[in-house]
């Protein structure tokens, strides 16, 4: 075989990497529309009397997460698979005329499914699980969608040339089967057209509607086992396999330690699972499940920080890079949030913090420095890297991205900071007493007294879209330009790939 | 060991499975085989709470409001006994919700009227002067879908045993029936019986009219599933 590079196929991930940014800009565009209605109600009829039923906080609120969530962030996920995947494994989807059509398939279903979400979450057709919103028909798409991306994920790890797998492969793989096993068991249920009357008559009323097949306390402790878990394998474990790639190409430098990221991954692999307890914490799951969530959201913080630390140290020597390049600042900055969020998530699950912080802007707060400061950033910071490769043309705008970086950062911490502010006054005023034994506050005084918090944190929600519309619009300019690169830009990066 | 996982990615999938899957053995499993129970004076939701049940869920009422009381002494003080699992016992799904823009919802039925929700939910603020809760005045027009309600009662009557039709223990010792119709127009009498009572107390003049005309506001299914918050 003749000596020279392979020539990546990468027409699915440029697709991905199209829907990463609309969906974004969707997800992140209703956020900041809820974050204003929670300051100003008068929002909520922001496209008029008329349609407030679809335009009112409660309405949008699923569409914000699922955009973002299953919007953004996966197709994230997978712009980066069909990217990473063929590099790390010295294959090329083109090789392989089943797996383009496998690849081509899973964006086509999944952008079919997208639309339905949409449109089922502004009809009101919901489950009311948070992050599994959906009805049965929609879940059987999801299914499927999601063993199509199994199916590219270990079809290019079989025709493979590099025997080993490197880490982000691992984090892929984990990503498929953690979301897998999560996703099924959470949205078991039955569809009601089932039901027969005395009668005989069945399949009555919305032939969509479905009822969960777990009741009460045990449905709780199954959703937040879910729910606690999305996030770990939706917003840490491909994220880290990203950072794991994207780091070490952009800068040059090869990982810290391979010890450090086995200890870390596998760490997380086992401890992660555990923690779900924490989002029920004084709830009427068993006391035993609280314990453990809370104890192993603490040990969380091990193999949390493995990862972030071999990150930052990757970098040893060369932090002047961090000054000189935009896309290293983005990950670093990114690789500093995930060690932020994951320690200040740790403290939340003890349970004292806990009683006061549940139900509180706090959680918004931490949730969100994870989400903005961590995969938003990282998942910019990727297509960042791949847009010239990709394209095949210099990035339009570097002075584009270092405003973009630091007006996202200031959103950020606006964002975080006005939150923390607001869980903490709340929660301490929901459970302060006067001097006689009594409320101190009715609950109304505990809502007037968040309105400056709220404006604050619009206003830092509004600057990081700004933001991610500049990433969008250089993307833009980058993909439309004159072709400059000959070919494919090489990397004389230790990796070598 | 490791190295060799590495390179063959079959064995490795399975012990990462392995090491995910377990924690959800030992923490989940053990709660299945322990369904909770209902305590005594939990009653099955009616056709009408359940179809008010399901406007809740379509408005997503509960990314603001959480049904759920933790046991301090603020929150008994403020919204009643503290939640207790077997309560739960018909709660598919639950709706504890994580996020209290709004107060708790668990108890509501106990502090609040049909009067009241009926003005709150056409003005909140009007009620409750700062409250930043939307207006919800489509509840007022839209129909509440009975029989997609009766469609779940005979499902989880069929598949999870829910005792419709069947004395259940009350606690002050004597026992209440709940009733599920036999077929659609059955379940739909009984659903319009319960509304009639709703719209009794209410002051909206369309909605009066349309439940003396047989249909039934989403509204008026909300207030009796928010009444039967008990």
């Amino acid at each position: 075989m003749e000596n020279r590079p392979l020539e990546y196929d990468y027409t699915v991930a440029k697709m991905f990497m199209f829907t990463t940014i609309v969906l974004g800009i969707v997800g992140m565009l209703v956020g900041v529309i809820l974050a204003f209605q929670l300051a100003y109600p008068g929002m909520n009829l922001f496209l008029g009397e008329g349609l407030a039923e679809y335009t009112n906080f409660s309405r949008l609120r699923p569409l914000h997460t699922d955009a973002v969530v299953f919007g953004f962030t996966l197709s994230g996920i997978f712009a980066t698979w069909y990217y990473v995947g063929q590099r790390v494994l010295k294959v090329s989807m083109a090789e392989s005329g089943f797996l383009m059509f496998i690849g081509k398939l899973h964006f086509w279903l999944y952008l079919v499914g997208v639309a339905a979400v949409v449109v089922s979450l502004l009809m009101g057709i919901t489950t009311s699980k948070e992050y599994a919103e959906f009805e049965w028909p929609i879940d059987i798409a999801i299914v499927i969608v999601w063993v199509l991306f199994g199916m590219s994920i270990f079809g290019l790890i079989g025709i493979r040339r590099e025997k080993s797998l490197y880490i982000s492969v691992w984090y892929y793989i984990a990503c498929f089967l953690g979301i897998a096993m999560l996703y099924l068991f959470n949205n078991m249920a039955i569809p009601t057209m089932l039901g027969t009357a005395a009668d005989g008559a069945s399949g009555i009323g919305a032939w969509y509607h479905s009822v969960s097949m777990y009741a009460g306390t045990n449905d709780a402790l199954v959703q937040w086992w879910y729910g606690h878990n999305a996030v770990a394998f939706g917003f840490t474990v491909p994220i880290v396999a990203m950072i794991y790639y994207f780091l070490p190409k952009e800068s040059g430098q090869a990982i810290y330690s391979y010890k450090l990221s086995l200890l870390s991954f596998w760490g997380l692999m086992f401890v992660y699972l555990w923690a779900g307890g924490h989002h029920l914490l004084f709830s009427t799951v068993p006391d035993w499940v609280q314990t453990m969530g809370s104890v192993f959201s603490v040990i969380l913080i091990l193999p949390s920080w493995g990862s972030a630390i071999n990150m930052l140290l990757t970098m040893k020597g060369e932090w002047q890079q961090v000054a000189s390049s935009p896309l290293i600042k983005f990950m670093v900055l990114g690789s500093t949030f995930y060690m932020f969020s994951t320690l200040e998530g740790p403290i939340q699950a003890i349970k004292s913090v806990n009683a006061i912080a549940h139900f509180t802007d706090w959680i918004v707060g931490h949730v969100h420095d994870g989400t903005l400061g961590w995969v938003g950033f990282m998942i910019m910071a990727a297509l960042f890297h791949m847009a010239p490769r990709v394209f095949k043309r210099e990035i339009y705008s570097k002075s584009l991205m270092v405003t973009q970086f630091w007006i996202q950062t200031l959103g950020v911490v606006l964002y975080f900071t006005s939150m923390w502010i607001a869980g903490i006054t709340q929660g301490m005023m929901w459970r302060a007493h006067d001097e006689f034994g009594n409320l101190a506050y009715s609950f109304i005084d505990t809502v007037t007294v968040l309105h400056p918090y709220y404006t604050i944190r619009g206003i830092g929600g509004l600057l990081y879209f700004v933001g991610f519309l500049m990433f969008a619009y250089n993307i833009y300019k980058t993909m439309s330009a004159r072709p400059v690169e000959e070919s494919e830009l090489q990397n004389a990066s230790p990796m070598g790939a | 060991m490791f190295h060799w996982l590495e390179k063959h990615p079959f064995f490795f999938a399975v012990a990462v499975f392995v090491t995910i899957a377990f924690a959800g053995l030992i923490e989940i499993l053990p709660n299945f085989a322990q369904q909770s129970r209902p305590v005594i004076g939990t009653a099955p939701y009616s056709t009408l709470e359940l179809a008010g049940r399901h406007v809740y869920i379509k408005n997503s009422c509960n990314a603001c409001h959480s049904q759920l009381i933790r046991p301090f002494k603020s929150e008994t003080d403020r919204y009643g006994h503290y939640s207790l699992s077997g309560e739960y016992a018909y709660d598919r799904p639950f709706l504890w919700g994580s996020k209290r823009t709004g107060p708790d919802l668990m108890r509501v039925g106990n502090y609040r009227t049909t009067d009241w929700h009926e003005n709150h939910m056409k003005n909140p603020a009007a009620v409750v002067p700062g409250s930043i809760m939307p207006a919800y005045t489509w509840m007022f027009t839209n129909k509440a879908d009975i029989d997609t309600a009766f469609a779940e009662q005979l499902t989880i009557a069929q598949f999870f045993s829910v005792p419709y039709n069947k004395p259940v223990p009350m606690k002050d010792g004597s026992t209440k029936i709940v009733k599920m119709g036999g077929s659609v127009a059955e379940a739909n009498a009984l659903a319009l019986a319960e509304a009639k009572i709703i719209a009794a107390d209410m002051k909206d003049q369309d909605v009066k009219d349309a439940v003396a005309n047989g249909e039934i506001p989403e509204i008026v299914a909300i207030i009796a599933y928010m009444n039967s918050l008990k």
